[in-house]
């Protein structure tokens, strides 16, 4: 089953941050690869640095910033290939960035074989 | 709240944590309907708290939640069914729930039926631990998954599944016949063992109360079935992990390992309290893997305490509990322990050999004994390897902390 995880930080938490954090990261990435389910995540720039786009009322709206104005923004993700949400669950809690906000494990949609 | 009002709740709590399993196990008998059972008593509980703060609590709290639980439950059973033979039913259902409710002394062979139907083959395997702290012990699902790692709304759904599940198969709660104790046993202790382990490993937070929980438990099915020497087994090993619950941090909460651990922390009561255990199960017979495991237990307690040299007795009781596990962990604890008698090298061929186990790929403990003994063997840089995999792998913060501080260590050799 392919979870992805959805790392969304706090970015006061995270400035506060030690810089141990890197080298944590890099420990929990070796130990993704090692453990073949999954490759390192996806960073993403800061989310005042995205737009946002939306066709709802039929008009093109094109705003700067973050789609929703939360306390955690979306911040990248990583995809694992696991046997249940349970051991999804327990990369999750591996993840350093659990100590600096929040991180969603969502199952992929998963396609009928065509 | 009112002070007659924080009495009603405390009351109600003690009764809750004291009773609770019994309560349901009187409830449910009949009806075998557990999940009902439970509503039930919720809503004795319920009206307990509101009618007990304003008229006080009653000489009898149980027999109160009961009397309640059971007027819920016939008039759930009055709206399913009408006909004349149903009346007959709910009227010795009353009758017997009057009984119990008038009686002081426990009926612990109900309580111990009631975890039997738990661990009953019909129940997910994954599901008998839950569904035995729910119902013996009334934890909800919020702690339960949090001990578990489990989302709150994911275990409420399995441990509905799993009640109805119990309640479709019929299935009674009657002490199974003797000759299918020992497998229904198995499932018993397996699942308090289990929901013991989760307490273990969570060193604040929601461990402890779990850890107490399973020892009580493991309390309950040795006083139930005292010639079952793997019961006694249990008990032995879960006291004697939870006797070193207070060394295993330091003051600052750095993680301290076993051999340097402060003995004058360890709870002597309790490590008493499993000796005495183990010898008694030893006494019965052959030995089964609780056993075994107390028994290492033991001979670690007798070498941090005494100074005495076990660690021959450590690996002989870990080949013993290899051949009859088949484990990969038990073989990479044994492999841990022979490093101490033939040093760090021969201890890492067994674990090259463990090291296609894809059992093993995202075990922490395997790369963190690994970079331990690759240290101890002078090859810095398989230990620094292996200690960067066992950080990334790490779920308990104090673990991860104290691997970081061991890899910094190797840098600085």
């Amino acid at each position: 089953m392919q979870y992805l995880l959805l790392i969304h930080h706090d970015d006061e938490a995270l400035a506060k941050a030690p810089p141990s954090l890197w080298a944590e990261y890099a420990a929990f990435n070796a130990a993704l690869a090692k453990s073949g389910v999954g490759t390192p995540g996806l960073r993403l720039e800061h989310a005042s640095k995205g737009r946002s786009i939306t066709r709802r009322t039929g008009a093109v709206e094109i705003l700067d910033g973050p789609y929703a104005d939360t306390k955690e923004q979306f911040a990248g993700y990583l995809l694992v290939d696991v046997p249940d949400v349970d051991t999804a669950v327990q990369w999750a809690i591996r993840c350093p960035s659990a100590h600096y906000g929040t991180i969603e494990v969502r199952p992929l949609w998963a396609m009928a074989p065509a | 709240m009112t002070a007659s009002g924080d009495t009603a709740r405390r009351t109600a709590e003690r009764v809750a944590r004291d009773s609770y399993g019994r309560l349901v196990a009187y409830l449910a008998a009949r009806t075998r309907d557990v999940a009902g059972a439970e509503d039930a008593l919720a809503d004795a509980f319920a009206s307990a708290l509101q009618t007990w703060s304003i008229n006080g609590v009653p000489d009898v709290p149980n027999a109160w939640l009961l009397t309640v639980a059971r007027r819920r439950l016939t008039d759930a059973a009055r709206r399913r069914q009408t006909q004349a033979a149903g009346k007959a039913h709910l009227q010795l259902m009353a009758d017997e729930l009057d009984d119990a409710a008038h009686q002081h002394d426990d009926i612990p062979d109900r309580r111990l039926a009631l975890m039997f139907a738990c661990a009953h083959p019909q129940v997910e395997r994954g599901m008998r631990a839950p569904l035995i702290l729910q119902t013996i012990l009334g934890l909800t699902a919020q702690d339960i998954a949090a001990a578990f790692l489990i989302s709150p709304a994911t275990m409420g759904q399995r441990l509905v599944r799993a009640k109805t599940r119990l309640k479709e198969a019929c299935i009674a709660f009657a002490i199974p016949e003797r000759v299918d104790l020992p497998d229904r046993l198995d499932a018993v202790l397996e699942a308090i063992y289990a929901a013991y382990t989760k307490g273990w490993a969570e060193i604040d937070g929601t461990g402890a109360p779990l850890a107490d929980e399973a020892i009580w438990l493991g309390r309950l099915v040795v006083s139930l079935l005292p010639d079952e020497p793997e019961a006694k087994g249990m008990l032995a090993l879960m006291l004697y992990a939870e006797a070193r619950r207070r060394a295993r941090r330091d003051s600052t909460g750095f993680y301290v390992p076993l051999e340097q651990q402060d003995i004058a922390l360890w709870d002597d009561w309790q490590i008493d309290l499993a000796e005495v255990l183990l010898d008694e199960a030893n006494a019965c017979g052959p030995s089964g893997r609780y056993q075994i495991e107390a028994a290492i237990q033991s001979a670690h307690v007798a070498r941090r305490r005494l100074g005495a040299q076990t660690w021959p007795v450590i690996v002989a009781l870990y080949t013993h509990l290899e051949t009859l596990t088949g484990s990969p962990v038990v073989t990479l604890n044994r492999a841990v322990a022979l490093a101490e008698l033939d040093g760090p090298e021969a201890a890492l061929v067994i674990l090259d050999g463990l090291s296609d186990d894809r059992r093993l790929a995202d075990y922490q403990p395997y790369w963190a004994a690994r970079g331990h003994l690759a240290a101890r063997a002078g090859r810095h840089a398989d230990a620094h390897a292996a200690l960067t995999l066992a950080i990334g792998l790490a779920t308990d913060d104090a673990v991860r902390h104290y691997l970081l501080a061991q890899r910094a260590a190797l840098l600085a050799d």
